[in-house]
C-alpha cells in the first residue's frame, strides 16, 4: 500500500476539498446518503497448486467492505462521493488491499460537466475483453477478468453539445496494477515483483496523463474516438533475478500514444459491436488490436418471460514481445446470456475464449441473484482448459476456481 | 405555405365547382350518419392528447410493489422524469432512476420514444460507470420483474395505435359516478405483446381509467386501473395509484406515486447518455 504515493496525495487533496466544498454546501440540500455494502466471499480451487512456494489453498474466504457516502445539493447538480474500498483475504497478502474508489466532486452546468478528484471512466462495448478502456488502472487482484478497477485522481470536463460530446482528462499520479502475491494462486508463472516498478519516465508515477474522447449518437449508432498519452496501464513483465539467484518479473510501464474507437450499432435484437485500437511506445512495433462481435437476443425465450442472448466475439491483437504480453491474438469468444426478467433479477452469463492457434480454452461463468431485499448471491468461476506448458496463461493452468460471494446491501 | 396557395387556388379553377360539390356532399354525409366509430376513436384519443400537451416536463417519485399468487410481495422505489417532445410525429423522452432496492441503487433507464420506429433505450450501470445502448425490440418484456411491460410504462402517443370507439357507459368502480368512452385500440408499432387493448376515457376529463390488455392469442391478459387522480397546473390530470393484474398469473403491480411536479426545467442535455452518470 505504501508504494501507492500518488494515491495518498490525492487522497489529501481531494479530503481538504470534499471538506471545503461540504462546510459551503446549502444546509438546506438534497442532502447526505449513505449506502455501500458488506460481502462475505471464498474462492474454491478444486486442483492442487502448480508451484511449490504457492500455499496449497483450496478454499480462501474473504471479506470485503465497501461504504459510499454521497452529498447532493443545487437540485443534483452538486455532489460529493466519497468511497473507500477494503478487502481482507485470508491467503494473499497483496489481495488483502486498500483503495479509494471514489472521492469527487461533480457538477453539471447546463451543457457541460466535470468531475473533480478520484473517479472511475468506463468506455467500450465488448464483453469479452474491456480493450479500449484506459482511464483506470486494473485491480487484477480483485479478479482475473480485469473487471475490477482502481480509483484514478482526475480533473474531468464535459462538453455537450448537438454535435456530440467531448471529454477531456487530466490524469495526474500513476496507479500501479495490483498482482496476486508470491505464495497465491493466481500468481502465474513466476513471481511479480511488487515494490520497485521502472518507469520510462523520468516523473515515474508522477507522470501527468492526458485523454481526450469524442462520442456521440446518430441514430442506431453509439460511438467513441479517443487519444491516450501517458503510461500504459499495462506493464511489461521484464524477467531478471533476485538476490538469492531467483527469477523474478520486474514491472516495466512505459509511455505511450493510444488512439481507440469503440462502436456499436443497435437494431432489433441485434448490437453490433467493435472496439479498435492502435498504440505506440513500448520498445516493440506500433500495433492494431480489436475485438467486435455480435449480441442477439431472443426476447420471451422459451414461452417465458426469460431473455436469451447469444454472444460472439473476435479478438485480435498485433503486438509483438516487446509489449506487455496478452493471451488474446487470436482468439474467439462464444457466450450467453440468459436473464429470466424476474423479481430476483437472476442473471446468468457464461462463455469461452477459444484460442485459434493453441486450442486453448478458458471457460467463465457468472450468475447473480437477488435473496432478498439486502441480500445478493453471486457465483463467478474460470476453468483454464488445454493450457499449453510455453504458453503465457501456463502459470494458471491449476488455478480453475468458483468464487461464491454473499453481499449484503445497506 | 405554397403548396396550400396551390390547392387553394385549383378550387378556383375550373372544376371548382365540381369540387365544391363533393366537398358538400362529403360533410353533409358525415353529419348525417354520424362519424364511423374508427375517427370517434381517433378523436378520443387526440382530445386525451390534446388536454396534455403543453406540460413541459414532469419528475415524480414512486413505489412499486410487486406481489406474487401467493401475496408475497416486494418493493421497488424509483423517480421517473419526462420531457415532452410536443411535435406529434415524436415522442416523448423518459429516465428511470432505482433508488431501491439497494443493489440497483442509481441503476437508469433512458427512452426516447418513437411512434412506429423502434425505440432509442440506454441503461446505466452505476457501479461499473457504464452506459449500455439496449435493444429496445423487447417491448413486451416485463419491466424489473413486474407486470408492467416496457409498452405500458413508455409514454403513449396517438400514432402508435389505430382506434374504435365501441360504447359509452359508467366508468365503473375505479371513478364511480362517471360516464366513460369505451374505445378499442390496436398497436401499430412492431413487437407489441397485444392484439388489442380496450380503455376507458372519463368522458369529463378525458382521463384513462382503466385498459385491459389481451394477448397474442387474443385472450384477456391484464388489467390496468388509475386512480387516486389529481390536477396539477389547473390542467394536467394525474393518476397517483395504478394497479396492474395479471389474470393469467395471478400477479399484480401496484405504482404508488408520492410526488409529481411539473416544469421543474429539465432541458435535453439531461436526458443525453453522457449526462447518466449524473444520477450516481
Amino acid at each position: 500500500m505504501l508504494q501507492n504515493r500518488p494515491l495518498q496525495a490525492a487522497t489529501f487533496a481531494a479530503c481538504s476539498l470534499l471538506f471545503a466544498l461540504a462546510a459551503a454546501a446549502p444546509v438546506s440540500a438534497q442532502g447526505f446518503d449513505f449506502s455501500g455494502f458488506v460481502a462475505g466471499e471464498t474462492r474454491i480451487f478444486p486442483e492442487e497448486a502448480q508451484f511449490p512456494e504457492q500455499r496449497n489453498s483450496h478454499i480462501s474466504p474473504s471479506l470485503v467492505l465497501q461504504p459510499e457516502f454521497r452529498y447532493r445539493w443545487n437540485r443534483r447538480n452538486d455532489r460529493l462521493s466519497f468511497i473507500p474500498f477494503l478487502r481482507l483475504d485470508a491467503h494473499d497478502e497483496n489481495r488483502t488491499h486498500f483503495d479509494i474508489r471514489e472521492l469527487s466532486w461533480y457538477h453539471a452546468g447546463d451543457d457541460w460537466d466535470t468531475v473533480l478528484g478520484i473517479s472511475k471512466v468506463f468506455w467500450g462495448v465488448a464483453e469479452s475483453r474491456h480493450l479500449v478502456d484506459i482511464i483506470n488502472q486494473t485491480d487484477l487482484v480483485e479478479s482475473p477478468d480485469q473487471e475490477d478497477k482502481l480509483g484514478q485522481p482526475m480533473a474531468n470536463l464535459n462538453l455537450l453539445r448537438d454535435w456530440g460530446t467531448l471529454s477531456f482528462f487530466v490524469l495526474p499520479g500513476f496507479r500501479e496494477r495490483t498482482f496476486p502475491d508470491d505464495d497465491a494462486r493466481l500468481r502465474g508463472a513466476l513471481p511479480i515483483d511488487d515494490d520497485d516498478p521502472s518507469y520510462e519516465s523520468s516523473a515515474e508515477e508522477w507522470h501527468v496523463d492526458f485523454a481526450l474522447r469524442y462520442s456521440h449518437t446518430i441514430g442506431d449508432w453509439d460511438f467513441g474516438l479517443a487519444h491516450f498519452y501517458g503510461t500504459s496501464r499495462e506493464p511489461r513483465l521484464v524477467p531478471g533475478v533476485d538476490a538469492d539467484g531467483n527469477p523474478f518479473l520486474r514491472q516495466r510501464y512505459d509511455l505511450i500514444h493510444q488512439t481507440s474507437l469503440d462502436a456499436q450499432y443497435t437494431t432489433g435484437p441485434w448490437l453490433l459491436k467493435l472496439e479498435a485500437l492502435t498504440r505506440d511506445g513500448h520498445d516493440g512495433d506500433r500495433f492494431f488490436a480489436a475485438v467486435g462481435g455480435f449480441e442477439y437476443t431472443f426476447f420471451g425465450a422459451f414461452e417465458s418471460n426469460a431473455d436469451l442472448g447469444l454472444l460472439a466475439e473476435y479478438l485480435h491483437d498485433g503486438r509483438d514481445n516487446r509489449t506487455p504480453a496478452t493471451p488474446f491474438e487470436d482468439d474467439i469468444f462464444l457466450g450467453t446470456r440468459l436473464a429470466l426478467n424476474d423479481v430476483e433479477d437472476t442473471e446468468l452469463l457464461a462463455g469461452v475464449i477459444l484460442d485459434l492457434d493453441q486450442e486453448e480454452r478458458i471457460f467463465s461463468v457468472e450468475f447473480e441473484r437477488r435473496l432478498s431485499d439486502n441480500l445478493n448471491l453471486e457465483i463467478e468461476g474460470q476453468l483454464f482448459d488445454n493450457i499449453d506448458s510455453n504458453d503465457l496463461l501456463s502459470g494458471f493452468e491449476d488455478d480453475s476456481f468458483l468464487e461464491v460471494r454473499l453481499s449484503w446491501f445497506f | 405555405m405554397p403548396m396550400h396557395r396551390k390547392l387553394f387556388l385549383k378550387l378556383e379553377s375550373s372544376k371548382s365547382l365540381f369540387v365544391l360539390a363533393l366537398v358538400i356532399f362529403a360533410a353533409a354525409s358525415t353529419s348525417a350518419f354520424g362519424e364511423t366509430p374508427e375517427e370517434k376513436g381517433l378523436a378520443i384519443a387526440e382530445e386525451v392528447d390534446r388536454r396534455d400537451l403543453g406540460f413541459g416536463d414532469s419528475y415524480s417519485t414512486l413505489e412499486m410493489v410487486l406481489t406474487n399468487k401467493q401475496g408475497q410481495s416486494s418493493t421497488r422505489e424509483l423517480r421517473i422524469q419526462t420531457l415532452e417532445v410536443p411535435e406529434r410525429e415524436l415522442g416523448d423522452k423518459s429516465l428511470v432512476t432505482f433508488d431501491h432496492p439497494r443493489d440497483i441503487e442509481g441503476t437508469a433507464f433512458l427512452s426516447f420514444t418513437k411512434i412506429l420506429d423502434p425505440d432509442d433505450q440506454w441503461l446505466y450501470l452505476p457501479a461499473l460507470k457504464r452506459v449500455k445502448r439496449i435493444s429496445s425490440a423487447n417491448k413486451s418484456g416485463p419491466f424489473v420483474g413486474s407486470e408492467f411491460a416496457y409498452e405500458d410504462l413508455l409514454s403513449q402517443e396517438v400514432d402508435k395505435y389505430s382506434y374504435r370507439w365501441l360504447r359509452d357507459e359508467p366508468c365503473g368502480d375505479a371513478a364511480a359516478g362517471l360516464n366513460c368512452f369505451v374505445v378499442e385500440r390496436f398497436p401499430l408499432y412492431e413487437n407489441s405483446g397485444y392484439v388489442r387493448q380496450v380503455t376507458w376515457i372519463d368522458q369529463q376529463e378525458y382521463r384513462p381509467i382503466r385498459i385491459d390488455f389481451y394477448d397474442r392469442k387474443d385472450s384477456l391478459l391484464k388489467t390496468l386501473t388509475f386512480s387516486r387522480y389529481n390536477q396539477y397546473l389547473d390542467q394536467y390530470w394525474r393518476a397517483d395509484e395504478q394497479y396492474m393484474v395479471n389474470h393469467q398469473t395471478g400477479k399484480s403491480t401496484r405504482l404508488t406515486f408520492d410526488e409529481w411536479e411539473f416544469r421543474v426545467g429539465v432541458n435535453e442535455r439531461d436526458f443525453n447518455p453522457n449526462r447518466l452518470k449524473r444520477l450516481r
